[in-house]
């Protein structure tokens, strides 16, 4: 490690010894506290200090991600073969090749687009890189669907670290969740290119030409839908609401998308929110390291739940009618609850705070989603309503401790 | 009272001082240090080559001359070290080893009143050994505070315990607490652990609360918090124990013995045991028998809240303790020391190292790396875990850094002092200095609200 150090010493001797290179010193400290934790020592105050640093607490949550991404890369390709009618012929290196091939770009854009403006921005003001990217980097692809254009990911990267970060202040002092302002910037700039029944299957746009059209309207006569749109089961569902459904009744929506394949994610959707089992398994590690509030976690899925069952007792459609469980184990629930309303810095900041504020973001989740007749998803957009709402839900409960402390006051 | 304090952190560092009494040499110099009272502006009162006794006034406070800083060795005033703006840092007390007593003479303060008590106890230095809540500085001796806190234990780590050094010393406590409950109109409280020494368990004219629970259980703060909250406008007063037995020795005898039992520790040590001596020693002179690793900090106070001392340097007027630890100033690779490493000899309050799986008595090895950089606030609820107090300190701090008043005073800065906030600093992801944003706070409240 001698060997390493001395480069970095002599990369930071380098660049301060110009005047001119010196404010590329984030750059190379960048990587330098990448590898090592730097020699920093305390001063005054509390002498010793914890382990833990951002650092690492990205790095957990990445690790937690790393599931979503494996089980993204093999559903995009599962998905792929699927719509082609294939899947019997293609080995399970095959799928995971064309997943890859699709998610990885994803990715590699993501943080290239993200990580570029994170370094334009320090070297600009003269600060080291922060480690929030670390994550939004990661979840902006996962949260994408599949045929996504890639220019559009780095776009909608870049808008977001800007807007969405550096013009407050950069990490730590952004109001909305990063990930999802980029996704939410996608949404209202493309539409065509981030809804509808197309974008969801990687390839499905450039086949429905071909053989799509012989696939699906030959089934379409006979009235049986033999799974080869590459509609979302949340689309299906939103049709419910129109005039012609895709299916009869809820049953056959169950029997379409069993609990079962919803739960393990067998189903087209994002990239990574498909997989409520993957989320789960994330969860269960943010949990266990402490990372990830258990009171936004279990708020949110409480209040996606009572949404859930209010619809179904009013019931009169397929999409109110399907169980509540079956319901937040579709679209991005799952993946929002455990990745996006936990951000720390976007969610509420009291303990009592976070059960509002997650109660809050599954209760409109499932609302938006349901009562909504342009678009049959609402994860995101609840979880950035909450975001906004936040900091009003902590002013609300710190005004409460400060009416406690005058009250003692008046008493006393 | 019993109380037990849920929220806070016990943080076990190798080294702890074992019960027994080490030999040292005894301090020729000694020093009055400025620096150990925060807000204070010295005035001095004497010159250097002057010569001094036991309780001879050195420096007043400039803005309340009232209150003296006395010498605790009798011998000549040596050097008044001066820093930026000639501001004074210490004055140095060459000690003749005679320890002559500038008074001799007790005097029966029952029958004279709490005026006479005030009174002397400021012009022979020993008012600065009480401290007020809230601000925390040196009590001010026009207030009438609600009651008056002791807390007779020290649960930051490597502390040491009061248990063993105030065993037997019950004559001079008793005496020390009685002058204490003149100077209130309520209750004297004394904190201890359920199984304290006899000195505590019999010591009268207190109420005994027993506090349970990890620490800052043993700070005066929390024990406030819990047993008598301060409200805008109210004053509460404490001591340390050790204090206590330097007012009830001027009270049996009328002499200034500033007198006390320190404890040394840390893996940086080679002698982790008691010592005897006086208030204001020099680091040189206790540590004379005792060897420190290469690359070690010495501390006066404890690695939570003390300072950083030069070996040339004087332990603190309100320090009971030395603590030697390793620097940590060497770049740690991240794999096999640093941010992503296993981490199995690593301690962290939260849960992103695999040790909070281990019992909770094993103690772990810590220099003073800062193991991260500086950052935004980013993690929440991380101060809350540790920080046992009805207030939220992330929002306080955040009240202090934009100045806001208003916004202090609501959320409750006149209840806490820095060392209340210490473990938050120890436990910050963001490594964020809490405990001097608090002093900033703390300065800024008194000087335009008090």
């Amino acid at each position: 490690m001698k060997f390493l150090r001395k480069i970095f010493d002599d990369a930071h001797e380098k660049l301060s010894s110009n005047e001119k290179t010196k404010k590329f010193f984030p750059l190379i400290d960048a990587f330098d506290t990448l590898m090592f934790t730097p020699n920093h020592v305390t001063n005054k105050g509390s002498h010793i200090r914890d382990a833990i640093d951002l650092k690492r607490t990205m790095m957990l949550v990445i690790i937690a991600l790393i599931p979503c991404l494996l089980f993204g890369i093999y559903n995009t390709g599962y998905q792929h073969f699927r719509v082609l009618n294939q899947l019997a012929d293609v080995s399970f290196f095959e799928i995971i090749l064309k997943g890859a091939f699709v998610v990885l770009p994803l990715v590699v854009v993501s943080y290239g687009a993200g990580l570029l403006v994170e370094f334009i921005f320090a070297i600009r003001n003269g600060h080291t890189v922060q480690e929030g990217f670390l994550v939004s980097g990661m979840l902006i692809p996962l949260c994408m669907p599949a045929d996504v254009p890639l220019w559009m990911v780095a776009v909608a990267t870049m808008f977001a670290v800007v807007i969405g970060k550096e013009v407050f202040g950069g990490t730590g002092m952004n109001i909305l969740n990063v990930a999802l302002t980029a996704r939410a910037f996608l949404f209202f700039a493309h539409p065509t290119k981030m809804s509808g029944n197309e974008v969801w299957v990687t390839g499905f746009s450039d086949l429905k030409g071909e053989k799509y059209a012989s696939l699906v309207s030959s089934s379409n006569v006979d009235g049986v839908v033999d799974g080869s749109t590459g509609a979302t089961a949340l689309g299906d569902l939103a049709s419910f609401m129109q005039d012609s459904p895709v299916l009869e009744n809820t049953q056959a929506f169950q029997a379409k998308y069993s609990l079962m394949d919803s739960f393990l994610g067998f189903i087209p959707g994002s990239v990574g929110e498909t997989s409520a089992l993957m989320c789960l398994i994330g969860a269960a590690l943010l949990l266990w390291t402490g990372i990830a509030s258990w009171r936004v976690i279990s708020s949110f899925f409480i209040g996606g739940f009572v949404m859930a069952t209010i619809l179904n007792l009013v019931g009169g459609n397929g999409y109110f009618e399907l169980p509540a469980i079956h319901q937040l184990m579709l679209g991005g629930f799952m993946f929002g609850m455990v990745f996006m309303a936990t951000d720390p810095v976007t969610a509420a900041h009291t303990n009592a705070g976070k059960f509002i504020y997650g109660f809050l973001g599954g209760f409109l989740g499932i609302l938006i989603r349901m009562v909504n007749p342009a678009y049959p998803e609402g994860i995101m957009l609840a979880i950035l309503i909450a975001n906004v709402f936040a900091p009003l839900i902590d002013h609300m409960v710190i005004q409460n401790n400060i009416n406690r402390r005058l009250k003692r006051l008046k008493t006393a | 009272m019993k109380i037990t304090v849920k929220k806070g952190l016990n943080i076990n560092i190798k080294g702890a001082s074992e019960k027994i009494m080490g030999e040292a040499n005894s301090s020729k110099l000694f020093a009055i240090k400025p620096t150990d009272f925060p807000n204070l502006v010295p005035k001095m009162l004497v010159k250097e080559g002057d010569s001094v006794k036991c309780g001879s006034p050195i420096f007043c406070d400039k803005y309340n001359d009232q209150i003296n800083f006395s010498s605790p060795v009798s011998g000549e005033v040596q050097n008044i070290i001066r820093g930026e703006k000639r501001r004074i840092l210490s004055v140095t007390i060459l000690s003749d080893n005679k320890f002559i007593q500038l008074n001799s003479k007790p005097k029966d303060y029952s029958k004279l009143g709490r005026e006479d008590l005030k009174t002397d106890l400021l012009s022979i230095g020993l008012w600065p050994l009480i401290r007020m809540r809230p601000i925390d500085i040196i009590a001010s001796p026009s207030d009438s505070p609600k009651s008056i806190f002791i807390s007779g234990f020290d649960s930051n780590p490597l502390s040491p315990d009061y248990d063993f050094i105030m065993h037997n010393k019950a004559a001079e406590f008793n005496a020390g607490l009685e002058l204490l409950n003149m100077l209130t109109e309520g209750k004297v409280h004394l904190q201890t652990r359920p199984n304290a020494d006899d000195v505590f368990l019999n010591a009268k004219n207190i109420q005994h609360n027993i506090v349970k629970g990890p620490h800052p259980a043993g700070n005066v703060g929390t024990q406030i918090h819990e047993i008598d909250p301060l409200n805008k406008g109210e004053v509460i007063w404490y001591i340390n124990p050790q204090d206590v037995l330097i007012l009830g020795r001027f009270s049996l005898t009328g002499a200034y013995d500033a007198s006390k039992v320190i404890s040394l520790g840390g893996e940086g040590s080679s002698e982790k045991k008691y010592f005897k001596t006086i208030s204001g020693s020099s680091i040189k002179s206790i540590l004379s028998k005792t060897s420190i690793a290469e690359n070690s900090r010495i501390l006066s106070g404890n690695p939570l809240t003390g300072d950083k001392v030069d070996l040339d340097g004087f332990i603190g007027y309100y320090h009971n303790q030395i603590s030697i630890i390793p620097e940590g100033n060497e770049h740690k690779f991240f794999l096999t020391d640093g941010w992503l490493s296993l981490g199995f000899n690593k301690f962290s309050a939260s849960k992103s190292y695999p040790t909070w799986l281990l019992p909770k008595s094993k103690s772990y090895n810590f220099d003073t790396n800062l193991n991260g950089e500086e950052r935004a606030f980013v993690v929440s609820g991380q101060y809350e875990k540790v920080f046992p107090f009805d207030i939220y300190p992330v929002q306080l701090i955040k009240s202090i850094v934009t100045n806001d008043i208003e916004k202090m005073e609501n959320l409750g800065i006149y209840e806490v002092a820095p060392e209340d906030f210490a473990l938050c600093e120890f436990v910050c992801t963001s490594k964020i200095n809490v405990q001097n944003i608090v002093r900033e706070g703390l300065d800024l409240v008194y000087k335009e609200c008090m």
